[in-house]
């Protein structure tokens, strides 16, 4: 199962290879990884995506915990929390295409940022289903280039029973 | 006080109440070792870096004290990692500098540069390169706390020259306190009370101890609770000398090589009282038949060791000693009615009937070689359980473990999770200098004691009487009876024919050397050898092609043992 992981950590040198270098050596998944100062300025938070059977995903949590860089690990998942991706997909757009991705951007809410003669390249913001969805959509046209920030998540304000 | 690095390092050792480093100079380091003979610890000059680490192990383990170790840049440092792995997998704390290139060359590919802070990243329990001289202080304080709290383990802290040849005001910090590192050592109420809950229902309980009893000192609690309650006690390798191995308690090691008696009682126990333990694969064995009729307590201070390989009924995590002594505290309170010595009469007297079918023999008849055994046991006789034993790797490290008999903790040094070849006799060393006037023996084998023999030089320079008692059998023998057993006695690279003269060697250094060949002689040159203050090799012609039994295969059940 997919398990999204919040983790706040010391930001200083080398600690995104502690981090990396621990699911590497240990043979855990890593589906994506961000990292990014907070306001705190020596803290910085990462956000993981992970799978794994519920044992592997608690040995993930108490390893990464026994890092001693590592200040704090949330697991997402049975929270109720928020998570979006950001991802810039560069189109093939010639012009008898060009109306057709316009509308499927236009229907997903994504911004056109960069326009040339035979491509475009497009904003995502959403989820993970919104993002498979789009790419998805966007395949038969030919994806050029994809880039993706790996998902960012927070919990939320407010937890209400299920 | 306005202070070079190289005098912020002495003095904070000093004020970490270092007794001895172990180290090797170079270019890197030239400044702290400069500033050396006007502080009051002593430096140990080894003949290569591993064998300080090991040596600061040794020290670590015999005294209980965090060791040090210091050594240059580049090579200097990686020489270290073998020993940093070693105290890694055995929780040993230990604290090891190395020099670097100064901080203008990092990163330009400089002459004895090495990204020390990178390859000893999954081996260490945390490691720091100090950019400037004024973090250097706190850093040291740093690496200790973390080195001898919660689950103890090796600290490496890369000094670049220009760090130790600046200066700054001198100040080092008293307590301190760490956001993301705080080790938990209180047990939990709740769970000391289901502990107690299944020590009252269950007929046929199990105390299986390792390691981290001998880690937090909790030997006595461990040996007021088996006695008081009357429960059996086995160990993994690391748990030998944390209960008495000469107490009728005792059942000794459990595993791919322990007691019948103990693979038979983890297997057939109802309640599995895992104090410091992390059921490694050569502990279980096959890990579906595991315990499989035990309810599973797990006390340990980490985490991370509890559900990694079975599940357990009550996991604790906290400090052994201080889970054993909230047990004593609870039982003591409840004035418990519980008769212990007769509900669990039945059950120890079934483990004794396993004990006496099957008890740690070899067969001695049909050859007239000197078995190694022998030697294991006269050296128990003769020292009486009270010598400080470092062990090799391989068979000379399972016959030490199963023939002698530990009365205390910290007796025995070895390598169990990395399995370090070359360990024991730089061990052995470390150890000799926290006891100076203690007999310390390294358990060797003709292939291991090459892997450091070098340290003879450092043993004889600083007259340490070390004593290594080679059991030579000319062969890898661990791997040699894999061969023999598993792969058709394909003996590939196994045979040490052309194996030197140990006496002579010994002798060619300064050391003492004796050659054992015959039986009878085995105790009297042994007795003679140890009465010596001189470090002395004792080369002892063992049976070529004897085994380790019992055994259980890899990945068999612990009940599917190979017998002698």
């Amino acid at each position: 199962m997919r398990h999204v992981l919040s983790i706040l950590v010391e930001n200083e040198p080398g600690v995104l290879s502690r981090v990396a270098g621990l699911f590497s050596g240990r043979g855990f998944n890593i589906e994506s990884l961000n990292v990014a100062p907070t306001l705190e300025k020596e803290v910085s938070r990462m956000t993981i995506c992970t799978t794994g059977e519920e044992q592997i995903i608690e040995q993930i949590i108490k390893q990464l915990r026994k890092l001693i860089t590592v200040i704090k690990v949330v697991d997402l998942t049975h929270l109720q929390a928020v998570e979006r991706e950001m991802v810039l997909i560069k189109v093939g757009a010639e012009d008898s295409k060009r109306a057709e991705i316009l509308r499927i951007a236009d229907i997903f809410r994504c911004k056109v940022i960069d326009v040339a003669a035979s491509e475009l390249t497009l904003e995502i913001i959403g989820d993970q289903g919104k993002i498979r969805a789009i790419i998805n959509l966007l395949q038969r046209f030919g994806i050029k280039e994809i880039a993706r920030t790996g998902t960012g998540a927070l919990r939320r304000s407010m937890q209400f029973e299920d | 006080m306005e202070l070079t690095g190289a005098q912020v390092l002495l003095e904070s050792l000093r004020r970490e109440e270092v007794e001895v480093i172990f180290g090797y100079p170079g270019g890197a380091t030239i400044d702290i070792y400069n500033e050396m003979s006007k502080y009051p610890f002593k430096h140990v000059m080894t003949r290569h870096e591993q064998a300080a680490v090991h040596a600061a192990d040794g020290y670590a383990r015999a005294s209980g004290k965090a060791g040090v170790c210091l050594v240059t840049s580049g090579p200097g440092a990686t020489n270290t990692v073998t020993g940093i792995a070693t105290a890694y997998m055995d929780s040993i704390p230990i604290v090891v500098f190395t020099g670097q290139v100064p901080t203008c060359l990092i990163g330009n590919d400089a002459f004895q540069e090495a990204d020390i802070v990178g390859i000893t990243r999954p081996c260490v329990k945390h490691n720091f390169l100090v950019k400037d001289v004024k973090d250097l202080a706190l850093t040291i304080k740093q690496a200790f706390y973390i080195a001898r709290t919660g689950r103890p383990g090796p600290v490496l802290v890369d000094l670049p020259k220009d760090v130790m040849q600046a200066k700054i005001e001198y100040e080092y910090p008293g307590e301190i306190h760490m956001r993301s590192y705080s080790p938990h050592y209180e047990p939990n109420a709740r769970q000391i009370g289901k502990v107690i809950d299944l020590l009252r229902f269950t007929r046929r309980p199990l105390l299986f101890v390792g390691g981290g009893v001998i880690g937090s000192n909790a030997s006595e609690e461990l040996i007021w609770l088996a006695k008081n309650l009357h429960i059996p006690v086995i160990g993994t390798l690391m748990g030998l000398g944390s209960f008495p191995g000469n107490e009728p308690l005792w059942f000794g090691m459990v595993g791919m090589h322990g007691t019948y008696a103990a693979n038979m009682a983890i297997n057939n126990a109802d309640l599995l009282l895992a104090v410091g333990v992390r059921f490694d694969d050569r502990v279980t064995g096959k890990l579906s038949s595991f315990a499989e009729k035990a309810k599973i307590v797990h006390i340990d201070i980490d985490p991370t060791s509890i559900r990694k390989n079975v599940s357990v009924e009550v996991p604790m995590v906290c400090d052994c000693r201080r889970a054993l002594k909230a047990l004593r505290s609870e039982i003591d309170a409840a004035g418990e009615p519980v008769n212990w010595e007769e509900k669990h009469g039945d059950w120890i007297g079934k483990i004794q009937a396993w004990q006496k079918s099957q008890p740690m023999s070899y067969e001695i008849n049909g050859s007239t070689y000197i078995k190694p055994q022998m030697v294991i046991e006269s050296i128990y006789e003769l020292t009486k359980g009270r010598a400080i034993i470092a062990t090799e790797v391989g068979q000379n490290q399972m016959w030490a473990a199963q023939f002698y008999k530990y009365h205390k903790p910290r007796t025995l040094l070895t390598s169990g999770g990395l399995g370090t070849m070359g360990y024991g006799f730089p061990a052995a060393i470390g150890a000799q200098f926290a006891f100076p006037s203690s007999l310390v023996i390294d358990i060797a084998g003709d292939g291991s004691i090459q892997m450091n023999i070098q340290e003879l030089a450092t043993a004889v320079s600083y007259e340490l009487p070390v004593k290594i008692v080679i059991l030579n059998n000319g062969h890898l023998g661990m791997v040699r009876q894999w061969q023999e057993l598993f792969y058709n006695r394909n003996y590939c690279s196994t045979c040490l024919h052309k194996n030197p003269d140990f006496v002579a060697l010994a002798k060619a250094y300064g050391a003492e050397g004796y050659r054992i060949e015959k039986r009878e002689n085995v105790k009297d040159v042994l007795k003679q050898a140890f009465a010596t203050k001189r470090p002395a090799i004792i080369d002892v012609l063992v049976e070529p092609e004897e085994n380790v039994y019992p055994m259980v295969p890899a990945g068999a059940s612990l009940t599917d043992m190979l017998l002698v």
